[in-house]
């Protein structure tokens, strides 16, 4: 086996790069790592367990609030504020911090408890933004038509506001996945263990081999965020949308930008 | 009967938008509110489907108080068309204009038939019903919004400037086609504007408002035209400049009206043969 | 406490390379970012290629990106300019996006007044379109500079020692202070630079005071 430790990787870029990604690619493929404890399908497991309990956890947190902050108008100052601020905290820390004061038995929970904290701010900014951006006369015609405040939410600001919601989703997504390589340091394994333990091992190949694999399942998942939100986009507003590439997205990115990768 | 009884409205930001307002709107006609923008026409319209609850007054419908209606209730029974129109940008024409008769529980082969039916009543063709908004002209989106309003055959129709974002000459047929509907449906009408000709053209009785939501006059344009009640109104309606004051002028073996400034404001013909 | 106290070098000393290493990636970004931003704010087909590379590169975990850079580049991964070009790889992915959307928000009609008193497309950019799309390029400096304070920690795993060193250590000694003085001093100094970017944008751009922060609903959205 070819191990190789990051100071070694100097210079030739040409052929040595070539055999590191060979190297990479033949530890992914290597059978012996598809099976057992510690295989590649159970960190991948991990890797989505977390995720997903963190997303689905923050998601029935910050969308129910982010629609009533941004039904209601009330409460966006303090929203802004939260998801600016949330933005400065440093996850990594964060992580180590809420495992010491839990404990090490609960650092599942206490993990999960970051992840949300991380999830919360971008999906609460895309929920409230995404009703935030409707035509305010789009709104009004609804009322004064007769419909309910639940009516209005539902059958107008939520279909409305559902690329918004979506692309903070995303980015909601794309952040704990980046922050969940990262609970291998605490023993939690997912897709960050074998770097953390190919650091200590200085094995390159197993390294790199992860890394390649994280990185494919981030860019999946944002993939599938990408096709969600393109479906998201009701038909008659996609019909009406000047095909200028200056409008054409930038109300995505609000979202996108409220956070940033870990 | 639309009856306003000293009705005042003061927003939490402390502005009066409306000050002891008090009218009769007849039933069957149609009141244009004209006025400048911020003068409250928009408040007095938005009251009588309470979007804007009155701080004091009472306004009554036929008799009936409406702050006693349950606001949703009372918003589904009367016809709303606005500015822009503000059609659901991700539901079809047809979704549209059905959409209050299905939140009153009708079903929804019989709301699409009857949307059809109205799309012929405001001049919009058929095979529009699939599109979306996005996909339609401004004048077309406001036909829309008409028939929208007209969906649950109302009896009053509320207008907040509907017109007020379309083109002069899609301006001009919009006009001519609600005074043909107004002809044929004899709805109460109240409408909103800010442009005196509009008001003067729609009108049965006409309102002008000053800040406030004070009367400066009402009438029927007739009667404005012949007296303003002061100089507001005749600096308002025009007739200060001469703007209503027409004057006949020999060009070419024709007549042409001139006004005061010495503009030309048409050509005099025979009647019948115009 | 104490270990604060008797630290107080070391968090010290920490917290310099911290705001070294952070700023460079801030800097060198925003440099980066101006023309491939204007780029695909000019035109529509190199917009849709920067954009979607930039979202690409944005999308990698940060741990991965240190991973596996540098075989790719060539360096020792357990060397500064791992990170920095990893993190400056972001500040670009951001910024660029920001600022083409920037140069988007500027209104129409002060574009073609400029045009038409006689500005030549460079100067109309420097003196017109960057200034007045200054805000949005601020609200996108901040995110950047905030984001890279926090991910900088991350830089301890491969050895490179900032204020991430207190997280790991205190975490391996059980010494929850230590732990808790590194968020804390992560957030000073992200908040540090946040103050300095937004007395820095008062400065230049002292037409926005009267209106205060980010004017848009998307900026809104996005401070």
């Amino acid at each position: 086996m070819d191990t190789r430790d990051g100071d070694g990787a100097d210079g030739a870029a040409g052929s040595g790069l070539v055999n590191l990604f060979f190297d990479a690619f033949a530890w992914i493929l290597d059978p012996a790592n598809w099976e057992g404890r510690g295989s590649i399908p159970q960190r991948i497991g991990e890797q989505l367990y977390f995720t997903f309990a963190a997303m689905a956890v923050a998601s029935a947190i910050a969308v129910p609030l982010g629609w009533l902050i941004g039904h209601t108008g009330r409460g966006r100052d303090i929203a802004v504020a939260i998801t600016g601020a949330a933005r400065a905290l440093p996850s990594f820390g964060l992580l180590f911090l809420f495992v010491m004061i839990a404990g090490v038995l609960l650092r599942e929970p206490s993990t999960i408890f970051v992840l949300v904290l991380l999830a919360i701010p971008p999906i609460l900014a895309g929920a409230y933004s995404g009703l935030e951006v409707i035509d305010r006369r789009v709104v009004d015609a609804a009322r004064a038509m007769g419909m309910t405040e639940w009516q209005i939410l539902w059958k107008v600001e939520v279909p409305l506001g559902l690329p918004l919601l979506i692309g903070g989703l995303r980015s909601a997504t794309l952040q704990v996945v980046a922050t969940v390589v990262l609970v291998a340091f605490l023993g939690l394994g997912a897709l960050g263990f074998e770097i953390v333990q190919g650091i200590a091992l200085r094995s390159y190949d197993q390294m790199l081999g992860s890394a390649i694999l994280i990185i494919v399942l981030a860019l999946l998942l944002d993939a599938i965020f990408a096709i969600l939100e393109r479906f998201a986009v009701p038909r008659g507003v996609r019909a009406g949308r000047i095909p200028d590439v200056r409008t054409a997205s930038s109300g995505r990115r609000a979202t996108a930008e409220a956070s940033a990768t870990t | 009967m639309i009856e306003f009884r000293s009705i005042s409205k003061t927003f939490p930001d402390g502005t009066t938008a409306v000050d002891d307002f008090s009218l009769q709107l007849p039933s069957h006609q149609t009141t244009v509110f004209v006025g400048s923008s911020g003068c409250g026409k928009t408040t007095l319209l938005r009251m009588i489907n309470r979007m804007v609850d009155a701080s004091s007054g009472e306004l009554e419908i036929d008799g009936e108080n409406i702050s006693t209606i349950e606001p949703v209730k009372l918003r589904r029974r009367i016809g709303y068309v606005m500015q822009n129109s503000g059609l659901l940008p991700h539901r079809r024409v047809i979704d549209n204009i059905a959409t209050v008769p299905r939140l009153n529980g009708v079903p929804k082969k019989e709301a699409h038939a009857r949307a059809l039916e109205l799309m012929d009543t405001v001049g919009l063709d058929r095979s529009m019903a699939e599109r979306y908004p996005a996909q339609l002209s401004g004048g077309q989106q406001q036909r829309v919004g008409v028939a929208r309003g007209l969906a649950v055959d109302p009896n009053i129709l509320l207008m907040d400037e509907p017109f007020g974002a379309v083109d002069p000459i899609v301006r001009a047929d919009l006009q001519q086609e609600l005074l043909r509907l107004q002809r044929e449906l004899d709805k109460t009408v109240v409408f909103v504007t800010h442009d005196i000709d509009e008001a003067f053209l729609l009108g049965d009785q006409v309102v002008i408002l000053e800040k406030g939501a004070r009367i400066a006059q009402k009438g029927s344009p007739e009667e404005i035209l012949a007296n303003p009640a002061s100089d507001f109104v005749a600096s308002f309606i025009g007739a200060d400049r001469g703007k209503r004051a027409l004057s006949i002028r020999e060009v070419d073996g024709s007549s042409i009206l001139v006004d005061g400034d010495g503009n030309v404001a048409g050509a005099l013909t025979e009647e019948g043969t115009a | 406490m104490t270990w604060v106290w008797e630290n107080l070098d070391l968090i010290g000393r920490l917290s310099l390379e911290h705001l070294r290493l952070s700023a460079i990636p801030i800097l060198l970004g925003f440099v980066l970012a101006v023309p491939l931003g204007w780029v695909a704010y000019r035109y529509r087909l190199t917009r849709g290629l920067v954009l979607t590379v930039v979202g690409l590169l944005y999308t990698i975990p940060s741990l991965a990106l240190f991973v596996a850079l540098p075989p790719l580049l060539g360096i020792p991964y357990t060397s500064e300019l791992n990170v920095v070009i990893a993190l400056t790889i972001y500040a670009v992915a951001i910024m660029a996006r920001s600022i083409a959307d920037a140069l988007a928000s500027v209104d129409l009609d002060i574009k073609q007044a400029a045009t038409a008193v006689g500005y030549s497309p460079w100067r109309r950019f420097w003196a017109v379109e960057f200034p007045l799309a200054g805000p949005v390029v601020l609200a996108g400096v901040r995110v950047v500079a905030v984001s890279t304070v926090s991910l900088l920690t991350i830089g301890v795993v491969i050895g490179i020692d900032t204020l991430g060193y207190l997280f790991t250590n205190g975490y391996q000694r059980g010494i929850l202070a230590e732990v808790l003085s590194g968020v804390v001093v992560t957030v000073l100094i992200a908040l540090l630079i946040d103050r300095i970017l937004v007395a820095l944008g008062r400065a230049l751009m002292p037409w926005t005071r009267a209106t205060a922060t980010a004017p848009t609903v998307q900026q809104g959205a996005a401070s």
